[in-house]
């Protein structure tokens, strides 16, 4: 019997506002328990909820990103439920009318592009937190985080393995934080993946029963996850078992998934529209604004890199898929017209360096300016690419600027003819029994001379003049 | 549109309330001479009416994005029933 | 005269004078208040009112005083007042302490009123007579086996018995009004979103409103004009402008147009009642006035609508009173399911419970169409119902209550207690503002005129209700044995 997997991601972001999305408690993260849950965050009686303008914008600003329909305008519902880290018995959310409708995103997988269909996303609150380790007999309730506005993506059930679930859960990660709405620290708990994972016999076109899979916070996890429970789903099925609609936890540990008893046991959440808000109008000013604050997004830039630039499909994509790295090297090229080149040091040297010490480009203690003229001074000849690379070292080490460091360190290429000529002669002559090997039929030993000739002239003799000088004296 | 005693109950632990077995016939019937009354409406033709969630005719304000509350939490936490160093404690919660 | 004989008005006057202290008239209400057995007060706050009646004088004396500066008042205690109890009639919130006040409440503060106490009101604000109170029943002073109606029931009796120049209530489906008519004095419900409800402990938030209770028009339009306003905490605030109320109370009558719907002088309507109603509308006919006969087809499945919407908006309102953050919690719970249910069980009332059970079913999967959804279209052509009858005439005017007040524990059904809101619901619904008034004594007991006008006329209805209590004393009559 042959499957096929179908996978939906729901993706809830935090978004990054200063206040809460009802309420103008501090969205800080960290803070000491209950310090920032105000009266509105509680649910004292009596209280009020009032809408905050960044998270409504940075929600449409997530819209145009993905190409969706905004609904300018669009309604808060509740949810109602209990628990306690739900301090008003119910989450307002938005059910009939999301503040973004249909969109879609494209993303690579094996060299391969494949779009992915956004379903909607809309606006909510996140619940406080339940902490149930910290006392004996007790759970405790830190409300710190009830109210914090909540992005929840919806994707269609459009990937098809694993793979393409994390690589589009990467590109959303990828995506709201290059439009400055989310952090992206899973580790905090600003982005939260839940998979919705079915099989069904290949061919067959109704959807298999799918389960829910959560408390998945690494993109690592979130593959291992749904292949556990592809796994069981279909020895469940060939065993001739069937899927039970059910949430389940992915336990990292015990490298499991298993059945969780539901915080709500009647899944009765009584929706209806929030009579204490009113619909809320996305005007056309306020999208017009939207639109002209909206950064170039990750694949128009992508597009003009390859198109415009020359750049390759995969060069454009590594560096459109981090803002800070797309900012840095719009920097560099500002000044340098040799894209390529520019190109190959921000995703060679740069971030090799970055990531040993584990810095983001945006701390980098080399400037994008200074990076453009090491490359500069790579095209217009005056030093090799090789001694290039010592130049980076010494500006990374803060050893100076670019034209500083070469003068000091006399690095300066070696481009004159006839001083190359005459060391080449040098150690020709000095190395005739090598000269005998090369005439005689072993190219290698090329390398031999050229690295003689380097080392007379500490690496400074251009390259190719060597190479071409060298080959016609050996001849 | 008449609820039985069952159905009652459900609706009762949906509302987290308990309805003693010794009152609940006449919760029950109380509760269906509310309903008998309501159905009422179903007299009415509202197909191509449109509801009418709030008598203003208004969309809603959108707030500034500014923190204005400060830390409260020592007075909040003063009125709480049952309370730890920083938190409010309810009895522990299986998930 | 004694203070208590005397209008917000006059009072006002009296304090400006420098004719009387702050202090002074205030030791008189509290001693009035706390010799009384209506059981109007929930919380007396004798202390906390000399020592607002101090600063008031302090403030008098330097001659920055406002309308209400250093006039006493009763509170309904569904408004959070910081550092005092907030029970809003139930025991589920009898040990909460609020920890801030509610707009309203900081407004009153502002203009240095006098807080007396938190008035005694039907739990969470569910009721007709103010008999659902944890705190027990409110008695009516012009008859005490009688209700004084509800859920402002404790607002009305102490401004009846005169135990204070005005009282704040709250009006949903009529609790302002309706107790304002059983008591025989003036209640205004202004116009949806006119005062705000932030610090209003929520029963139905597209139907709360706040507003003054008072012996005359004259005083509501004084209250109105100190606790209206634009509130940013509260989304469903209007951003309008207050006028000055007591501008165009001596506003001519004349031309003004008057509807009198015939659904509401049909059966159920007392004989009593009805005649008084009529004569009163007679009055405004020599005030220059012109009457006709309307129709507002739908008005009576405002009943149904109201108590579809009410319950399911409670409902979901009440959640959050869960034992967890403050108020009632049970002893000893053994898991956090029976946290949730002893607690609410053991903290609401029956009619309480009753409501939200309601409103559970109808929010339920697979009833929302047909009830929740219905109610809102029904409501609707409710409310489009007023804006015919709106193009014809000015004002509507009828009956608040079937009957006078009834006696205390007669009745017993729910539904009939229901049915007894049938002219004061739709108002609700459609959002607008009206106002009772003190029109006639029938069987002893006072008859309270509805006043009806289309959204933001509170000025016109406090001129028209102004310009009857020039003409008539119906305002000025009092319960025996109140002195």
């Amino acid at each position: 019997m042959e499957w096929e997997t179908v996978i939906g991601l729901e993706i809830h972001a935090q978004l990054n506002t200063k206040s809460k999305i009802f309420s103008g408690a501090s969205t800080q993260f960290g803070a000491k328990p209950n310090s920032q849950a105000c009266a509105v965050d509680l649910g004292l009686p009596g209280v009020l909820p009032v809408v905050n303008k960044e998270a409504v914008s940075k929600a449409v600003r997530f819209g145009l990103a993905v190409d969706a329909h905004i609904n300018q305008i669009n309604v808060f519902d509740r949810k109602n439920y209990f628990y306690p880290d739900l301090p008003k018995g119910y989450q307002i959310s938005q059910l009939e009318l999301p503040i973004v409708g249909e969109g879609k995103i494209d993303i690579m997988v094996n060299g391969e592009s494949k779009t992915i269909g956004v379903t909607r996303a809309h606006l909510e609150e996140d619940a406080g937190k339940s902490i149930h380790d910290l006392y004996d007999d007790y759970t405790a309730v830190d409300l710190n985080r009830a109210g914090t506005p909540l992005l929840e993506i919806v994707s269609e059930p459009d990937m098809r393995s694993a793979e393409e679930a994390v690589a589009y859960a990467k590109k959303i990660h990828s995506l709201v934080q290059y439009i400055d709405i989310c952090d992206g620290n899973m580790q905090e708990g600003s982005f939260r993946c839940d998979a919705n994972v079915s099989i069904r016999p290949l061919g067959q076109k109704e959807f298999g029963t799918r389960t829910e899979l959560k408390n998945i916070n690494s993109f690592k996890f979130l593959e291992k996850a749904i292949n556990l429970e592809l796994e069981r789903q279909q020895d469940l099925l060939e065993d001739g078992g069937r899927v039970i609609q059910e949430t389940r936890l992915y336990d990292a540990d015990k490298n499991e998934t298993r059945s969780m008893r539901s915080k709500e046991e009647a899944n009765d959440y009584k929706y209806f529209p929030d009579p204490d808000l009113l619909p809320v109008e996305v005007t056309n000013e306020l999208l017009e604004q939207i639109k002209q604050e909206l950064p170039e997004l990750p694949h128009e830039k992508k597009a003009r890199y390859v198109e415009s630039l020359g750049l390759s499909d995969y060069d454009a994509d590594v560096i459109t898929s981090s803002k800070a790295i797309a900012d840095y090297y719009e920097r560099m090229i500002a000044n340098n017209s040799n894209a390529k080149l520019c190109a190959n040091w921000v995703m060679g040297e740069l971030s090799g360096a970055l990531n040993k010490e584990q810095l983001d480009i945006s701390n980098s203690p080399i400037s994008p300016e200074e990076m453009s003229l090491l490359v500069e001074r790579i095209s217009d000849n005056t030093i090799s690419g090789k001694i290039a690379k010592d130049v980076f070292k010494a500006l990374w080490n803060q050893e100076g600027g670019v034209d500083q460091v070469i003068e000091s360190k006399g690095l300066k290429q070696i481009t004159d003819t006839g001083e190359i000529e005459k060391i080449i002669e040098e150690v020709i002559s000095n190395n005739s029994a090598q000269v005998d090997q090369y005439r005689s039929g072993n190219e290698k030993i090329l390398g031999f001379f050229v690295g003689q000739i380097m080392k007379a002239t500490n690496g400074k003799a251009n390259p190719k003049q060597v190479n071409d000088i060298l080959r016609k004296k050996l001849a | 549109m008449s609820l039985d005693n069952k159905e009652v109950s459900q609706i009762a632990y949906l509302s987290r309330l308990q309805v003693e077995e010794s009152s609940l016939e006449s919760i029950t019937a109380d509760l269906n001479n509310i309903l008998n009354l309501v159905e009422q409406l179903s007299e009415l033709d509202t197909d191509s009416v449109e509801p009418m969630a709030h008598p203003i005719k208004m969309t809603q304000r959108l707030r500034e994005d500014v923190v204005t509350e400060t830390d409260q939490s020592e007075s909040f936490q003063s009125i709480a029933p049952k309370t730890g160093k920083f938190h409010y404690l309810v009895p522990t919660v299986i998930e | 005269m004694e203070f208590h004989e005397l209008t917000l008005k006059e009072l006002q006057k009296g304090l400006s004078n420098k004719e009387f202290s702050s202090v002074e008239l205030t030791s008189h209400f509290i001693k009035r208040v706390q010799n009384s057995e209506l059981n109007a007060f929930i919380t007396i706050t004798d202390d906390l009112a000399l020592v607002q009646a101090k600063k008031a004088d302090s403030i008098i004396a330097s001659g920055k005083m406002n309308d209400l500066t250093g006039i006493p008042y009763a509170h309904k205690d569904i408004f959070c007042t910081l550092g005092v109890k907030t029970s809003a009639g139930s025991k589920i919130l009898d040990p909460f302490i609020s920890p801030y006040d509610a707009t309203v409440s900081e407004k009153l503060n502002d203009s240095n009123a006098v807080m007396l106490g938190k008035a005694n009101m039907d739990e969470l604000a569910m009721g007709s007579g103010n008999e659902n109170s944890f705190y027990g029943p409110v008695k009516n002073p012009w008859n005490i086996s009688k209700v004084p109606g509800g859920s402002s029931g404790g607002s009305a009796a102490a401004v009846a018995a005169k135990l204070t120049p005005f009282s704040t209530g709250t009006d949903t489906g009529g609790s302002i009004r309706q107790p304002a008519s059983l008591c025989g004095i003036t209640g205004l419900k202004p116009t949806y979103g006119r005062v705000s409800r932030y610090g209003m402990i929520a029963y139905a938030s597209s139907l709360d409103q706040a507003g003054p209770m008072t012996q005359t028009a004259e005083d509501a339009a004084i209250v109105l004009k100190t606790i209206a306003g634009f509130d940013e905490r509260d989304s469903t605030s209007a951003d309008k402008t207050v006028p000055d109320y007591e501008k165009s109370l001596n506003n001519s009558l004349e031309g003004l147009k008057i509807g009198i719907p015939k659904e509401y002088f049909s059966e159920g309507l007392d004989d009593g009642v009805k005649q008084k109603i009529l004569d009163a509308i007679k009055e405004f006919e020599s005030l220059g006035a012109t009457v006709k006969e309307v129709s507002l087809p739908h008005a009576k499945f405002a009943i149904p609508a109201y108590y579809i919407i009410a319950p399911c908006e409670c409902s979901s309102n009440l959640s959050r009173l869960d034992g967890v953050r403050y108020g009632y919690r049970c002893e000893s719970p053994k898991d956090l399911s029976d946290l949730y249910i002893r607690s609410r069980s053991e903290g609401f009332g029956d009619e309480v419970k009753r409501r939200i059970m309601i409103g559970s079913f109808a929010l339920s999967a697979g009833y929302y169409d047909a009830y929740y959804l219905k109610a809102l279209k029904s409501r609707r052509l409710i409310s489009n119902d007023f804006q015919e009858v709106f193009k014809e005439v000015d004002v509507i005017m009828g009956p608040v209550s079937p009957t006078i007040a009834w006696d205390i524990g007669s009745k017993k059904d729910p539904v009939s207690n229901y049915l007894s809101d049938i002219y004061t619901l739709s108002v609700n619904l459609a959002g607008l503002p009206a106002m009772s008034i003190p029109a006639g004594i029938s069987d002893n007991m006072p008859v309270g005129l509805h006043i009806i006008g289309n959204y933001w006329t509170e000025e016109r209805l406090l001129n028209i209700a102004h310009q009857f209590q020039i003409q008539t004393d119906w305002h000025k009559k009092s319960p025996k044995g109140i002195d």
